[in-house]
């Protein structure tokens, strides 16, 4: 079983150099973290930067300049800044290459909910729904289950749509998996996590082909 | 030259009054026009609808005037930072419209540029949706969304000049450019007021026939959210 490092380390593989990426907020924004140091890749942040850089040093924050997540940041060489309009023209206009995002529950078609739960959690959707409807390349970070133990791959969303049929790949804390017209295809699965425990923990049709290897992270 | 420079805020704000729309330039806390709010706290307006990306926090941004309870309807696309404003939704005080951020800053955008509608994938096939018209594209379903309308655009922009020609910094830029023009008046608070032909034209973020009224702002806090930092090796 992974751990939201695990979890963002095996996603760092899937990025590959020449890439533009935009991170959501949580484990996607850990992905930075473990990208290969030979590839080059730039980090677009929807609130206005191309080039993100790590945190700056203490005593060197700066209120000018935050991802958007509205931490402080620093930007690398060849770093651009922009207005938000043109930053969704980026996302809606299809040049950014990735986009990794969290997710409270996925559907076997690719329909995301991670915005709201009624009465709860109304905090909205920021760039999301913006990032779900247009990009091509979309994978989902997060646990296979919920804190109460229910599996967060269903046949059918139950809370508030985000998209519908845009997510391509999710990586778990258990698997890496794919989304087929016909449910979820069991493509890799974490080490120590055997496929009868992700059957288990998958509510949504899973397809299993053959041996399902154990990622290399 | 035409001269939009106007002395301090109360000028800046003569015409605001209650029950208007207003729009907010901000990411977070990040670039928000920090004198105008201060203002608005002041004269304690009530019935305002705004726009603004974000709700601010408690006790900064647009929070302050969500404590006077002088909002009655927020458009945003993120509020998760905010409290009390949580509270007046949940209470059904406080109307709320969340719209995906896209969206938002493309309904400020397409007033400036005197686009009456236009149609966006975001949304399709969620409740931002509902009761919205499609179509499709290509193969693909869209939402048609509208150009905000609204009375005052409040603008928060590092460099500016008598003209009314602004260069924003950082990431503070955000949707501030996006609401120049985008209402019937714009106000703008600069850090630097810098005398006209001082500015280079070429570097120009947005020309001042965008802008209405521009005056210095007399204190600036800009307030950091999220202070995150990395440890020298």
């Amino acid at each position: 079983m992974l751990d939201k490092n695990g979890i963002a380390k095996r996603i760092a593989q899937e990025v590959k150099d020449g890439y533009y990426v935009n991170l959501g907020i949580g484990i996607p924004t850990l992905v930075a973290n473990f990208v290969r140091d030979d590839i080059e890749v730039e980090f677009q942040s929807e609130n206005g930067v191309l080039g993100m850089g790590p945190f700056p040093f203490e005593g060197e924050e700066d209120a000018d300049i935050i991802n958007a997540g509205k931490q402080t940041i620093t930007t690398l060489p060849g770093a651009s800044f922009f207005d938000s309009a043109m930053s969704f023209s980026m996302i809606r206009g299809q040049h950014v290459d990735l986009t990794i995002l969290g997710a409270m529950e996925v559907s076997e078609n690719g329909d995301i909910a991670n915005w709201k739960i009624p009465g709860k959690m109304v905090k909205g959707m920021g760039g999301a729904m913006d990032l779900v409807a247009s990009a091509e390349n979309i994978i989902v970070a997060m646990m296979h289950t919920n804190r109460a133990g229910a599996s967060k791959l269903l046949k059918k969303c139950s809370l508030p749509l985000t998209g519908v049929g845009c997510v391509k790949k999710i990586v778990t804390n258990m698997a890496v998996l794919e989304v087929t017209p016909k449910g979820f295809e069991l493509l890799e699965r974490a080490p120590g996590v055997s496929v009868d425990d992700i059957i288990k923990a998958t509510e949504g049709d899973l397809i299993i082909k053959a041996e399902v290897p154990e990622m290399s992270i | 030259m035409i001269n939009k420079k106007v002395e301090n805020v109360a000028d800046a704000l003569k015409g605001v009054s209650d029950n208007m729309t207003f729009m907010f330039g901000g990411f977070g806390l990040s670039g928000i026009p920090e004198n105008a709010i201060a203002q608005l706290v002041k004269l304690n307006l009530k019935g305002l609808t705004c726009i603004s990306n974000n709700a601010g926090v408690d006790d900064f941004g647009l929070g302050l005037l969500l404590q006077q309870k002088q909002i009655k309807k927020m458009v945003s696309s993120y509020v998760g930072e905010n409290d009390e404003f949580e509270r007046q939704m949940l209470s059904g005080e406080l109307d709320v419209e969340l719209i995906p951020q896209g969206t938002l800053a493309e309904r400020c955008r397409a007033a400036q540029a005197g686009f009456p509608a236009f149609y966006t994938p975001a949304g399709y096939g969620t409740e931002v949706a509902e009761g919205k018209e499609v179509r499709e594209f290509d193969g693909k379903m869209h939402v048609l969304e509208y150009a905000f309308k609204a009375d005052f655009a409040f603008i928060k922009a590092w460099k500016g000049d008598a003209a009314g020609n602004l260069i924003f910094k950082g990431t503070a830029r955000n949707f501030n450019p996006n609401m120049c023009g985008a209402a019937k008046i714009t106000v703008v608070e600069v850090e630097e007021l810098l005398p006209v032909g001082t500015l280079d034209p070429n570097e120009i973020h947005i020309p001042g026939i965008f802008v209405q009224r521009i005056f210095k702002g007399a204190h600036f806090e800009k307030r950091i959210e999220q202070r995150t930092v990395r440890q020298k090796a």
